[in-house]
């Protein structure tokens, strides 16, 4: 039986002053899905990422995330969704266990219920002994963790990561997957990831999405893209070649 | 509603645990205990002799001491407290990537302005009344005068009429926040509307009433009059003079209007000399309320300006 449908827009499109970011695009996400995200600098990955959670408007089309419409309740839709910005930054001053907590309060979760999501959060992205240090010194890697901690605290059903890896070292960039990996395995959760480590998708997505020019070129399970593009024999392909392969017909 | 809450508290213990807070209250704390200090040595002495005159106590905030007596200074320089206090709330947020952060959680984005302005009210609220406080004791200490009832209603009403004028420049402030990227530039925005209002809005007053009247001769009340109600409308757009006049009369029972003596009708000159005893409370009330009521007005402006723009805004950090 088919996982029901988490995501799914429609003829989705965001204009910045006459420049078409995101066009007429339409995918859908199923429930427990590893969705990799991939396409050049400046596709509209963000763009589309950001209409999903309802901070930016689209210009015209649809979306619904669990079955709400972002531009009609953001708050219901930001309530339910983890959301890792790609360029996100923390108050210096607090240390980890406070800056959970005022998430935790943003979200009006109760005290009890809040402290143990925080300890258990720290401790799966393995935080926990730097919990009392201030986030101002903490590594590019711990921040990245904590944006992770961060969003489990929410436990939420859908997850929308945007370049997870983005700074990290090779060893902390495997770790990273194997975490995200983890969290759909173990959690059921959906996750919608952006990269551009096509080797590492790879190796966690179960479906990938290419899109160029604000416009979604391929869209399935590696294999079938493959096939699509490759013909026969596409099991000895890789990703990096597929992906290569859309971007210069586009 | 919890959003609200959240943000509120985190603002507020931001403030109170910032060196720009400690060093900004050290700093006005200073001035004012100078001026009461000063003000206190010389009514000590020049009240050594006499029957202490009514409203002796609100002296302490209405007499210069040495260059300006402290309902002056916080005219001039409240301004200066708001600005800093919230020259950065916003752009500093979006610049270091914490305000997409904040964003994607669910709240509202007016419950982010919100807390922050009403947090900076509190701290503005807490750090005048320790100001006020403290004065008091000094001049309790100094002077010998003790407060009757109605000063305390005065200083109340004043202490109020301050918090308000002080918290339409952090709105000011607030709005600069989210208008500019460059936190330098949101705070040389703030600074030159400041000087804008507090120096050009005065001498261009003068100059342009002396543009319409030039020279007006002493002995044409006509022109004088002309020139002194051209000045006066133009120099009621800076808040600071809304807020000089409003305090003014509050705490000064003896001036019974906002309006210069040149600038009475005949009525209220008549009224002005048959009735020569301070204004009753509810008087200068009465004669404040305007005032007030604008001051609360410009702040409301500003803030829908704020909203309409920060609702619009593109909250991703580039
Ligand atoms: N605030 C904005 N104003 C105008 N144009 C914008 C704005 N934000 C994004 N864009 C444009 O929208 C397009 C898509 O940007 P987006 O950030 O969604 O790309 P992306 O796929 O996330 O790229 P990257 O891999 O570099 O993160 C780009 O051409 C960008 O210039
Ligand atoms: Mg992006």
């Amino acid at each position: 039986m088919e996982n029901r449908i988490v995501i799914e827009t429609e003829e989705l499109t965001k204009v910045y002053n006459s420049e078409v970011a995101v066009d007429h695009l339409t995918f859908q996400v199923r429930e427990g899905e590893v969705f990799g995200f991939l396409g050049p600098n400046g596709a509209g990955k963000t763009t589309t990422l950001l209409m999903l959670l309802g901070l930016t408007e689209p210009t015209s089309g649809k979306a619904r995330v669990l079955g709400v419409d972002p531009v009609r309740d953001p708050i219901k839709v930001k309530g339910m969704i983890g959301y890792m910005p790609e360029n996100m930054g923390f108050y210096r001053d607090l240390d980890a266990i406070q800056t959970l907590r005022f998430v935790a309060e943003l979200n009006g979760f109760p005290k009890d219920i809040a402290e143990e999501r925080i300890e258990k959060a720290l401790k799966t992205v393995g935080l926990f002994e730097d919990s009392k240090k201030k986030v101002g010194a903490y590594s590019k890697g711990m921040r990245q963790r904590l944006g992770i901690a961060e969003l489990l605290i929410k436990e939420p059903k859908v997850a929308f990561l945007d370049e997870p890896t983005l700074g990290l070292d090779p060893d902390g960039t495997n770790r990273m997957m194997e975490l995200i990996e983890r969290l759909s395995r173990e959690g059921r959760m959906t996750v919608i990831l952006t990269s551009h480590l096509l080797h590492l998708v790879q190796r966690i997505c179960h479906r990938v999405g290419i899109m160029i020019k604000g416009k979604m070129v391929a869209q399935g399970p590696m294999e079938q893209l493959a096939k699509e593009k490759l013909g026969v024999g596409a099991e000895k392909y890789t990703l990096e070649e597929i992906y290569m392969k859309y971007f210069k017909e586009a | 509603m919890h959003g609200l809450k959240a943000i509120f508290k985190k603002e507020l213990s931001d403030h109170f645990s910032s060196y720009r807070f400690m060093i900004l209250f050290a700093l006005i704390t200073m001035v004012s205990l100078i001026i009461a200090y000063m003000v206190g040595m010389t009514m000590r002495e020049e009240l050594a002799s006499v029957a202490k005159p009514k409203y002796v106590f609100l002296m302490l905030f209405t007499s210069r001491g040495g260059l300006f007596s402290l309902v002056q200074f916080i005219a001039f320089f409240g301004p200066l407290i708001g600005l800093i206090l919230g020259f950065d709330l916003i752009n500093r947020e979006r610049n270091e990537g914490t305000l997409s952060r904040l964003l994607s959680q669910p709240v509202y984005r007016d419950s982010v302005i919100n807390g922050k302005f009403l947090a900076g009210v509190v701290t503005i609220s807490i750090m005048m009344l320790s100001i006020v406080l403290l004065i008091t004791g000094l001049g309790l200490r100094m002077a010998g005068v003790i407060p009757g009832l109605d000063e305390i209603w005065r200083m109340g009403i004043y202490l109020v009429i301050s918090i308000i004028y002080i918290s339409f420049w952090l709105g000011v402030a607030i709005l600069f926040s989210i208008l500019f990227r460059g936190i330098a530039t949101s705070a040389l925005a703030a600074l030159a509307v400041w000087i804008f209002f507090s120096f050009f809005v005065p001498l261009g007053a003068t100059i342009i009433a002396d543009a319409f009247v030039p020279d007006p001769n002493p002995n044409n009340p006509e022109a004088i009059l002309t020139h002194a109600k051209i000045q006066k409308a133009i120099s009621l757009v800076s808040p600071m003079q809304l807020y000089s006049d409003a305090t003014g009369t509050i705490i000064d029972p003896t001036r019974k209007t906002t309006r210069t003596v040149i600038l009475m009708g005949p009525l209220e000159k008549l009224s002005q000399a048959r009735f020569a005893g301070p204004l009753t409370l509810g008087m200068s009330l009465f004669v404040v309320m305007p005032y007030i009521l604008l001051l609360i007005a410009i702040t409301a402006i500003c803030f829908a300006i704020s909203y309409t723009i920060f609702m619009r805004q593109e909250i991703r950090s580039l």
